[in-house]
């Protein structure tokens, strides 16, 4: 049951990431990523990372992937004429995607370590967003605060980036 | 049950997806999406391993977990920056196509 739902969720998630890459309209692509994320806070679930998921749901297919549209929308862009692309770009992303994957695939079936299942965890019912919470405010909590500075600064920077007369 | 080696595969295979999507595409706004599923395939695989290494207390490394949440974090801020860029760009050249946009290139 577990193995079935991993594996409907993982080719979900890659057919959805296909899509992002093979749509010709971007409009189609940034929904695409939407059910693409989506598929993945699935597959966050089946590791017992409700929090992660949860998150992923709202700040990637929320805010980010809104943000992605408003843009799209606001460019007013069309489908892509069809330009060729290079052949040349065709056999590099050939060459490496490929020899990622065989290195990949290689690594993976060598390791008796990584063939092993999921082992039970000791308390079942543990509150997964409390133990995240734990770290993050007790072991993380100068990164936290750094993480806010940046963010603060990010929204600066987007507010500069965007005043009409940019010099 | 599904083994780690499924879970990296998958998040692997999703890395490459991306990958692609940033060497082929020619628009800019496509080539974010391809980075963006490009980070999230390493979050995947950094979940995975937390749930596979059990600590002492038998329960998730969520040491792994607290960086997954802050690498959403920097991937949202690096979104609004990187649209913002994309925006300005748009601004000035009217186009979203990377072969257009050759000032820099020798």
């Amino acid at each position: 049951m577990q193995l079935a739902l991993f594996w409907i969720f993982a080719a979900f998630t890659l057919a959805f990431g296909l899509g992002v890459v093979f749509f010709r309209s971007p409009v189609s692509s940034a929904m695409s990523l939407v059910m693409s994320f989506i598929g993945l806070a699935a597959l966050f679930v089946t590791l017992d990372a409700f929090f992660i998921g949860v998150v992923q749901v709202l700040v990637y297919a929320g805010a980010v992937m809104v943000l992605f549209l408003f843009i799209i929308m606001l460019l007013d862009l069309r489908a892509d004429q069809r330009r060729p692309v290079k052949l040349s770009a065709w056999a590099g992303a050939g060459i490496v995607v490929g020899g990622f994957l065989a290195i990949l695939s290689q690594v993976v079936s060598s390791l008796p370590a990584l063939q092993q299942t999921k082992p039970a965890l000791a308390n079942p019912a543990v509150n997964d967003v409390a133990q995240v919470g734990f770290a993050l405010f007790r072991n993380f909590n100068l990164p936290f605060q750094v993480i806010g500075v940046l963010l603060l600064v990010s929204t600066i920077g987007v507010v500069v980036l965007s005043r009409r007369e940019l010099k | 049950m599904p083994t780690l080696a499924n879970y990296l595969i998958v998040s692997g295979g999703l890395f490459s997806i991306g990958l692609v999507g940033v060497l082929l595409r020619r628009n800019i706004l496509i080539i974010f999406m391809g980075l963006e599923l490009m980070l999230n395939a390493a979050n995947l695989s950094l979940v995975a391993f937390s749930r596979f290494n059990l600590g002492q207390d038998g329960l998730p490394g969520y040491n792994a977990q607290v960086l997954v949440f802050f690498i959403i974090t920097v991937a949202a801020a690096e979104v609004a920056v990187g649209l913002a860029i994309i925006v300005a760009l748009y601004r000035m050249r009217q186009t979203t196509h990377v072969e257009d946009l050759d000032t820099l290139k020798f």
